[in-house]
């Protein structure tokens, strides 16, 4: 019986029909692909791209040198260093990450008292020599700074789950 | 012994213990905040309330005294409310400012919070501020934070002997602070950094440096005074970022003074030695380290032909390593000179034989404690090793009748039986007025020759009375300060404290210089005796001797001539025409580029190990906590590899414990004994004259580490170069607070401002040594000249 069902099977081409209606159903169906780089996917809030160091709206940096974020990190991609400012205040004198050791694991974000660092949604960057990828604290800033509309909206669309 | 059960757990403990000492030593944790072991119970916090049974409401297990079969627990339901509930109260005012928090991460009431706390509060009303009183240059305050334990308050009362800090208003309005706006100035402050078990008090000098979880520690010693203070060196990425104690019963218990906790900034000072530097001519040339010894053991070399070995002289700091010491005396030695030493700050060295074998304590630290009576001489002992002065402290509040002879009115924090104060010329006369006291009391008969020099000496009734203290204690002890030791009639006071010492059945003791005295004096840094005290063929000079123009060729380690020596103003000028001068150092001051030839960079003593044996006597060894500064090396490596290229024999070690364990066998079991032999100085009169000068070493001046820490140089505690003298004296000689001055020592110069100090006796003038401005002037203590300068 089996012998006879597999004769009929090859002989009518059934399992090309069967692969061929699939072909067929997705000739017609919408298409989803997208053409990178003019499309691009729409990105969760809580995408993890690359890091910024945010400032309040009066421009003064968030960071408050608490090293919580050095502390979590699981790949030791964070470095800071630390010193009273003229002020009086708690600041940052290095604030660097080195974006070839991370793993873009979004502890360093979870772990901030001040929401200062943020991954924001980029993820399109390249470096071309060594040291490029290595983020300091004035490129960091400088990331938060051109992208801050974009980072508090995607802050406050996460804000009631958080 | 009484039997408790704590937690089911069934323990013997001492009669008149606290539950919770009974707890820590069975290792059952109580939680608690006022509560320390070395201070005297508060029970204010009570964090610590434990369930006794039988007892209606929980007890603070600091403040309950154990009794025969109690049964206490500390984890029951009721112990557990009762904690968790004062936990809310503590938190209702603390602030929440943990990330910005130097206490973040290491603060007791963090941790308890985690066990003890909610995680929502349920106060909703203001939270209560405090504002931040600015304490001076080592404490930063964040007094919002305060949980009013009280520690910092106690430790001023019990441990540092002067209430700095108290308590003011009643509950939710009580406030640490200062009672007038004042800075703290005890020289155990840095200590309630350690004891606030909040972020109220912190370490300025560290503020937002570091985490305590970024850091490393490695044990160390001590290097800025005898008594060899265990210290734990904090790091990250190769720099310390903080000096902490660690715990040790028998020398520094938990405490060490501000002067081993805020030296560290001194090493990062910017002028340490980077390179091996050789002069050519007026200019200075970089080189390696190959270049530099063999340009340093030919130069050696041609001194030694030219002059011969005993115009080859070796000088090294009282803060050398006993390694260090040996090597460097091996080194002199295997060349044929002898002229080595490391009393740099001794001004008398007439009586070599009399000279004690190390100057050491002749007790252990601990048992200081329990003096009845004591004589210090010449000694600010609360300023010139804190911690010593603090177990002195403890035997005055026990009741020991402790009496002072010195040549500045001292300020201690206890109260002396008696306090004499008098020009260092007149010392040995009233030492032996205590002498003559003594002799009659004991009625023993007087070393040959002592009674001579008694016959003219007059008995005041404050003599007799110290005479009479020290004789009838059971325990007693004579001990020469630092003063003393840089006196120039310390042959006299020497053989007088010999005698007191010895009539009185006291114990004879020094404070020392610097951290090692006692091992260089074993490891044979002498010009007269060599490993262990052995006497030497042909002594060589003395360290004033070297450094009077003796020497045509040197070596200097680890110090700085024109601060750290006893004559400043004669040893730049002498070794400015010596020959050949080799300085070994961690620091590169342009003064040490007018006299050297070669600057060999050495590292300091957190970058190399060694061994401190402190005053009394126990040998201490610790490891490099970082990495050598730039190019520097231990000064031990260097003097082994100088050995090896000047073709000497014995310079095979190849590590630090090789060097130390050759000294041991060399020495063999030796006990640092700090009595001399009775020999009869000649007269008593010291050399007078019309002024006489004081030179008394700061605290914050001892060694050039401590003079490159700015939060020290910064403390109130800090003594500027300045003339002080007292009104009557000033009036005498027609000078006024308005006047600058010029002292004048045997050509040596220097213009100071002048300041009144009652505190001077009469005819003598204190110009601190070791402090900028007067670094160009002549012997520390001896006659001076001043003269008001016209604008």
């Amino acid at each position: 019986m089996t012998a006879f069902a597999r004769f009929l099977k090859s002989l009518f081409l059934l399992e090309l029909f069967k692969g061929l209606s699939v072909t067929g159903r997705y000739f017609f169906a919408r298409k989803f692909t997208l053409q990178y780089p003019e499309e691009k996917t729409p990105l969760s809030p809580r995408f993890r791209g690359l890091h910024a160091l945010r400032r309040y709206p009066n421009g003064e940096e968030r960071c408050i040198a608490c090293k919580l974020c050095e502390a979590i990190c699981p790949a030791l991609a964070i470095t800071i260093e630390a010193e009273e400012r003229e002020d009086g205040t708690r600041r940052t004198t290095r604030y660097d990450i080195d974006l070839t050791k991370c793993i873009f694991c979004g502890f360093c974000e979870e772990s901030c008292p001040v929401d200062s660092i943020v991954e924001t949604h980029i993820f399109e960057y390249h470096g071309e020599e060594r040291g490029d990828l290595y983020m300091t604290k004035d490129r960091l800033l400088a990331v938060g700074d051109k992208y801050e509309a974009q980072i508090a909206a995607a802050r406050k669309q996460d804000a009631p789950y958080r | 012994m009484v039997t408790i059960e704590i937690d089911g757990k069934t323990l013997q403990v001492p009669k008149g213990s606290m539950v919770i000492e009974a707890a820590d030593a069975a290792g059952i944790v109580i939680p608690r905040f006022c509560y320390h072991k070395k201070l005297s119970v508060a029970a204010n916090c009570r964090m610590c309330l434990v369930e006794v049974e039988k007892a209606p409401k929980p007890l603070p297990a600091c403040a309950t005294p154990v009794t025969d079969g109690m049964k206490v627990f500390t984890r029951s339901p009721l112990a557990l409310e009762a904690q968790k509930s004062v936990m809310e109260f503590l938190l209702i005012n603390h602030p929440l400012d943990c990330p910005i928090c130097d206490q973040g991460g290491e603060c007791d009431l963090q941790d308890l919070a985690m066990g003890f706390g909610k995680d929502v509060s349920r106060f909703t009303e203001n939270k209560r501020v405090v504002p931040d009183p600015d304490i001076g240059p080592l404490i930063a305050t964040g007094m919002t934070r305060c949980i009013h334990c009280t520690r910092c308050v106690r430790f001023g009362q019990e441990i540092a002997g002067i209430q700095e800090l108290g308590a003011v208003g009643r509950g939710e309005h009580t406030r640490i602070g200062t009672y007038v706006a004042r800075a703290v100035t005890s020289e155990l402050s840095g200590n309630v950094i350690d004891l606030c078990p909040v972020g109220a008090l912190t370490s300025k000098p560290f503020r937002f440096k570091a985490r305590a979880w970024e850091l490393t520690h490695h044990a160390g010693i001590a290097a800025h005074d005898c008594i060899g203070s265990n210290i734990e060196y904090h790091v990250r990425r190769n720099e310390v970022m903080r000096v902490l104690p660690r715990e040790n019963e028998a020398i520094n218990e938990t405490w060490i003074s501000d002067r081993d906790r805020f030296s560290y900034p001194g090493f990062y000072s910017d002028d340490r030695a980077t390179r091996p530097l050789i002069r050519q001519g007026e200019e200075w040339k970089e080189v390696d380290w190959e270049t530099a010894i063999a340009y340093a053991a030919e130069g050696l070399g041609r001194v030694r032909e030219k002059y011969g070995a005993e115009r080859l002289a070796a000088l090294t700091s009282p803060n050398a390593s006993v390694e260090e010491g040996y090597l460097l005396q091996k080194l002199m030695r295997a060349l044929g000179a002898h002229s080595v030493d490391h009393r740099l700050r001794r001004l008398d060295f007439r009586a070599p034989d009399s000279e004690p074998l190390a100057p050491a304590l002749g007790m252990a630290i601990a048992d200081l404690e329990t003096l009845d009576a004591a004589l210090l001489i010449g000694s600010w002992t609360r300023k010139d090793q804190p911690l010593l002065g603090h177990r002195l402290r403890k035997a005055a509040l026990r009741g020991a009748r402790i009496a002072a002879l010195n040549p500045l009115r001292y300020e201690f924090n206890f109260p002396l039986s008696e306090h004499l104060v008098h020009a260092p010329q007149i010392l040995p006369a009233q030492l032996a007025a205590i002498a003559k006291a003594l002799l009659v009391l004991s009625g023993q008969p007087a070393p040959e020759g002592l009674e001579r020099l008694l016959e003219n000496v007059e008995v005041h009734e404050s003599h007799r009375r110290i005479a009479t203290d020290l004789f009838e204690a059971e325990r007693a002890g004579v001990f020469l300060g630092l003063q003393a030791q840089s006196l120039p009639n310390l042959t006299e006071l020497r053989a007088l404290a010999n005698v007191i010492a010895e009539q009185a059945g006291a114990t004879l003791g020094y404070f020392s210089d610097g951290a090692n005295a006692v091992g260089l004096a074993l490891a044979g840094v002498l010009p007269h005796r060599s490993v262990g005290g052995q006497a030497v063929e042909k002594a060589g000079h003395a360290a004033d001797a070297i450094l009077g123009g003796e020497s045509r060729g040197l070596i200097l380690h680890g110090f700085e001539p024109e601060f750290d020596t006893a004559n400043p103003g004669a040893t730049l000028a002498a070794l400015q025409t010596a020959d050949f001068v080799v300085v070994l150092n961690g620091y590169d001051t342009p003064a040490m580029r007018r006299y050297a030839d070669v600057i060999l960079p050495v590292s300091l003593v957190h970058e190399s190990g060694g061994t401190f044996v402190n005053a009394e006597g126990t040998w201490q060894t610790w490891r490099g906590a970082v990495r050598p500064f730039a190019e520097a090396r231990p000064a031990w490596k260097v003097l082994w590899v100088l050995g090896n290229f000047l073709k000497l024999d014995g310079f095979e070690q190849e590590t630090v414990e090789q060097v130390r364990d050759e000294l041991r066998e060399a020495l063999g079991p030796v006990v640092p004994d700090p009595r001399s032999p009775w020999q009869a100085p000649a007269s008593l009169a010291g050399q007078g004259g019309e002024l006489y000068r004081i030179g008394h070493l700061p605290l914050y001046a001892v060694d050039a580490v401590v003079r490159r820490s700015p939060p020290l140089q910064e403390t109130t505690d800090h003594i500027v170069g300045a003339l002080y003298l007292n009104r009557a004296t000033a009036d005498r000689l027609g000078l006024s607070e308005a006047d600058t001055v010029q002292a004048s020592q045997d050509g040596h110069t220097a213009t100071l401002p002048l300041v009144i100090d009652e505190g001077v006796p009469d005819d003598c003038v204190f110009i601190p040594q070791g402090v900028p401005g007067s670094d160009s002037l002549g012997a520390a203590c001896g006659p001076v000249a001043l003269q008001k300068v016209t604008a």
